[in-house]
């Protein structure tokens, strides 16, 4: 069968069952974020799933992820048992607003909520959008594009619930926000979340984000997380991916930065069978500041992929992307960056960079950094290298007594260290340096902070 | 002081082409359209042997069942393939044997275009197989490279008196089925050179070809052979324009390259072909497939190329470095002014142990020009200690045109070391008051300034395409700066 009829087969699988479920994805959401499902489904049926025939997905070809059959996702999970007391995810000396996502639904903590600070809003999508449409309504849709993108159409058709974070005006958050997410099933699962981060004038957010399997079964997420920050504002979105290797991460990150404002994100995919970041960042003001940057350590076959989308509308912004990553055994990376400079954003100032270390020879890495500038008073760059650990600076490690292994970690420690070193919270970021570390000895069990019992997915 | 500068800008972009005019020649010329009796009819004109005219077929009927691709950064008009004439032959009278029996309107042409194919081409040292529309004309120091066993000559001589070359060659490095017009190239190439360097034999002065399209609605289609033996080199030429043209016209050309062991084959390109007019209107299309095959151990390819011409330019020569030890290398100055656009860069393939590519791409656009640089560097799994370096510098003449860069890096190899880096940037201004303080006005500082940009690639050209290519950039985009 060639790869079009199989799109279509998989294709009409989901549209089929939106169709079939349409009452019940509706239930309980507002009408404005209802009507918007079937455009959405129109969309993803005219685009269908990416394969490697799209041009986005030349090195991804998603249809073997979709082809497995998910169990009934839509409902959310009952348990048994209070993942509060159970999963701690904590990062020592660091003190968060924890919040989990259970399989793509908001899990309500048995024990209270936390106090915020006045006017701050951490809660479910779901509940948000019933308490506060007007709020939603503005921001809603407006940033991701399900109009040219089928799997955020696909979302936008699905979605039913996701983390809503609002940070009023000139308001600072005392601590980061910790969203954590949990894929367990007793079946192979599906999640389609939708979050939004809304960030007014002034305001100032961290929003640290941990992706885990508890489950060995295969999981599916296909998520999309609109962030709207406005004039000034700061946005920190800190990502640690790790899940297991029978898992598919699709996430797709749309962000709206207004004038002065300044966002970082930071991607480190620690683990996961085939991940797919998805980054569209646009910056909608003057003088914004936007670093996207991503660490990524792949073994085994797993299969990493990075796009970055970076849109300068205006003048006088500056962004940097660095994307650096470590593939082991037949581990397959891509990387696709574009930077586009508008006609009018003169004095833009970008940079894009992709560094990769191939371990063995049957590593594979594909990278596309590109350039689309139509305005002259820029300065653009970007670089890509691929290559092994220097022989020059290993020869001198090991003179100094430093055994072969040891000094070859030493130097992809030293590598991994120009993303890690850029994170603007010290605790994480130390939590980060030790988790990368323990990730290259390959002594990470993503089940370090886990008690339940559910074999050894790590194994898989 | 940008009051200046917009009268040199508005000097230089109304600029028309310099080499426009249109020869009356009587060309022999068939009807419109493609199908297989006009494929059967080239064919039978050309008194072409049967394998040739089973190729034409194949590729045809394969082309038949294709798209035409959509993926560049490119904006095309339509184009309707049976508007086009596929064969047109200036008449030649029986039995030319000197220049004296030349077409005197001909002649001039060449003249007029400089084109050494008389004694004082004998001084300039250059060996001429000129193509005028799709049949070669004539052939000058045939004899004296002859003599050393080298085989330079129109593709339909060689197809009369070298048929099994041809027959082993042809189609080896770019396939008929290689894409959607290399398929209508390989069903209706009209003419076109080829070159065979016996083993161990050096070229003993530079061969050149000069291109181009005369007849009214002629599309060309021409298909270039090179082939190099063991240890020989040759250094090839070719150079285009074209006169003023109402209709766009295509231009889907194929040059296949194949070196052998330690064989050395420099390719160099001056194209400048009708950009179409300062809005935009008419101009060359310029499709076209070139491609090296380095299959023997220390075998070397390299393009040079100075891109001036064409509304609309789309090619990506390319080198699969195939033997051990093999290097490819792309020197290339992209040039956009006015409504041009460009989609060009390459691809290299390493395949053989310890091959190595260089990429150097200076892209300059200037008007409502686009200029994309697109490439590939594929390092497959066994190609051990391959080492590539890419560079694709873009500068940007105005704020109406735009410089993309969209590279592609494959590595399935640890030992790979691969290196890319794009910059773009404005022409600088400080560079320009420099010249200004020095009494340089600015219309000379900005030749000075973009002709040192791109001198790493202009200084890979050989010496007499190197003046030309100057003089070629001064004209194009000179003082374009807004």
């Amino acid at each position: 069968m060639s790869i079009d009829a199989q799109s279509i087969d998989l294709k009409d699988r989901y549209l089929d069952y939106f169709y079939k479920n349409l009452e019940y994805l509706k239930d309980g959401l507002p009408a404005y974020i209802n009507d918007k499902r079937e455009k959405a489904i129109q969309t993803f049926q005219k685009k269908g799933i990416p394969h490697n025939k799209n041009e986005a997905y030349k090195y991804t070809d998603l249809n073997s992820a979709f082809e497995k059959q998910y169990k009934n996702y839509m409902h959310p999970k009952k348990i048994d048992f209070n993942l509060d007391d159970i999963f701690k995810c904590d990062v020592p000396e660091l003190n968060t607003h924890v919040v989990l996502l259970l399989n793509g639904w908001f899990y309500e903590n048995k024990t209270p909520r936390r106090q915020l600070p006045n006017g701050v809003i951490i809660s479910s999508f779901r509940e948000a959008a019933n308490k506060y449409p007007s709020l939603i309504k503005k921001h809603y849709n407006q940033y991701a594009d399900s109009e040219s993108e089928s799997l955020t159409a696909l979302n936008t058709a699905f979605a039913q619930d996701g983390v809503f974070l609002y940070v009023p005006e000139g308001k600072v958050m005392d601590k980061p926000v910790q969203i954590i997410n949990l894929l367990l099933d007793e079946e192979d699962g599906m999640a389609q979340h939708r979050n939004l981060f809304v960030i007014e004038e002034s305001g100032e957010a961290k929003v640290i984000v941990c992706d885990h399997t508890l489950s060995e079964k295969n999981f599916l997420t296909n998520s999309v997380t609109e962030m709207y920050v406005g004039q000034n504002a700061n946005l920190d979105f800190d990502r640690v991916q790790n899940e297991h290797n029978g898992s598919t991460q699709i996430s797709n990150i749309y962000l709206h930065q207004e004038k002065d404002s300044n966002v970082l994100s930071n991607t480190i995919t620690l683990h996961g069978g085939l991940v797919r970041n998805n980054f569209y960042m646009q910056l909608k003001g003057e003088n914004c500041e936007n670093q996207t940057l991503g660490l990524y350590l792949g073994d085994r076959s797993q299969h990493i992929d990075n796009y970055v989308h970076i849109d300068h509308a205006f003048p006088n912004c500056r962004s940097n992307q660095l994307f650096k990553g470590v593939l082991d055994d037949m581990a397959t990376g891509a990387f696709s960056g574009r930077i586009l400079v508008r006609q009018d954003a003169q004095k833009t100032e970008a940079y894009q960079a992709n560094n990769n270390i191939l371990l063995t020879d049957d590593a594979k890495m594909n990278s596309k950094p590109q350039l689309e500038i139509y305005a002259d008073d820029v300065k653009c760059s970007h670089g890509g290298t691929s290559g092994q650990p220097n022989e020059n600076a290993l020869f001198y490690l090991r003179s100094r007594g430093i055994p072969y292994k040891e000094a070859q970690l030493l130097l992809m420690y030293a590598f991994a260290h120009e993303i890690i070193g850029q994170i603007r919270t010290p605790p994480l970021q130390d939590r980060i340096h030790e988790l990368v570390e323990k990730r290259l000895r390959g002594e990470l069990s993503r089940c370090n902070y886990c008690e339940i019992d559910c074999g050894d997915p790590g194994k898989n | 002081m940008e009051k200046n500068k917009d009268n040199i800008l508005h000097k230089y972009t109304q600029n028309e082409y310099k080499h426009g005019w249109v020869t009356d020649i009587e060309s022999d010329t068939i009807p419109k359209g493609l199908n297989e009796d006009v494929i059967r009819m080239i064919s039978k004109k050309k008194n072409e042997p049967q394998f040739l005219l089973d190729f034409r077929l194949k590729a045809y009927r394969y082309w038949k069942e294709m798209q035409m691709p959509s993926w560049a950064h490119l904006s095309i008009p339509e184009i309707n393939y049976q508007d086009i004439v596929y064969y047109s032959a200036p008449k030649q009278k029986a039995g030319t044997k000197s220049m004296d029996d030349v077409d005197p309107e001909l002649q001039k042409t060449f003249d007029r275009l400089g084109i050494p194919i008389d004694e004082q081409k004998r001084l300039a040292g250059v060996a001429v197989d000129a193509v005028m529309d799709s049949s070669s004309v004539k052939t000058t120091f045939k004899e004296k490279l002859a003599e050393k066993g080298i085989i330079f000559c129109s593709f339909s001589e060689a197809v009369q008196n070298h048929p099994d070359l041809i027959k082993e060659y042809m189609g080896t490095v770019v396939p008929y089925t290689d894409n959607y017009f290399a398929a209508l190239n390989s069903a209706v190439f009209s003419d076109g050179s080829f070159c065979y360097i016996p083993k161990g034999v050096k070229t003993p002065m530079e061969l050149s070809t000069y291109f181009r399209i005369n007849a009214a609605n002629t599309g060309q289609f021409e298909r270039t052979l090179i082939v190099a033996e063991d240890d020989s080199y040759v250094s090839y030429l070719e150079g285009c324009t074209a006169p003023i043209r109402d209709n766009n016209q295509l231009h889907a050309a194929i040059v296949e390259i194949v070196a052998k062991n330690n064989a050395h084959v420099k390719y160099s390109t001056v194209q400048n072909w009708y950009p179409g007019d300062k809005n935009g209107k008419g101009g060359i299309y310029n499709f076209v497939t070139k491609r090296g095959m380095a299959q023997g151990n220390n075998s070397k390819i390299s393009w040079t190329q100075v891109e001036t011409g064409s509304a609309i330019t789309w090619k990506y020569p390319s080198v699969i470095l195939r033997g051990d030890n093999a290097v490819g290398e792309f020197y290339s100055v992209a040039v956009t002014n006015n409504h041009q656009q460009a989609d060009t860069g390459t691809k290299m393939i390493h395949i053989g142990k310890n091959t190595k590519s260089t990429i150097v791409s200076k892209g300059i656009s200037a008007g409502y020009s686009n200029n994309s640089y697109r490439g590939l560097v594929k390092i497959t799994k066994n190609a051990e200690n391959a080492r590539n370096f890419s560079q694709c510098d873009s500068m940007l003449m105005g704020d109406k045109c735009g410089a993309h860069t969209f590279p592609y890096i494959e590595t399935n190899n640890k030992t790979a070391i691969v290196e890319h880096e794009a910059t773009t940037s404005k022409i600088g201004e400080d560079q320009i008051f420099y010249c200004n303080q020095r009494g340089i006005n600015e219309e000379d500082a900005i030749g000075l300034i973009v002709n040192g940009y791109a001198k790493e690639v202009i200084n890979k050209l050989p010496m007499e395409f190197a003046v030309e290519a100057q003089t070629l950039l001064q004209i194009s985009l000179e003082g374009s700066v807004g």
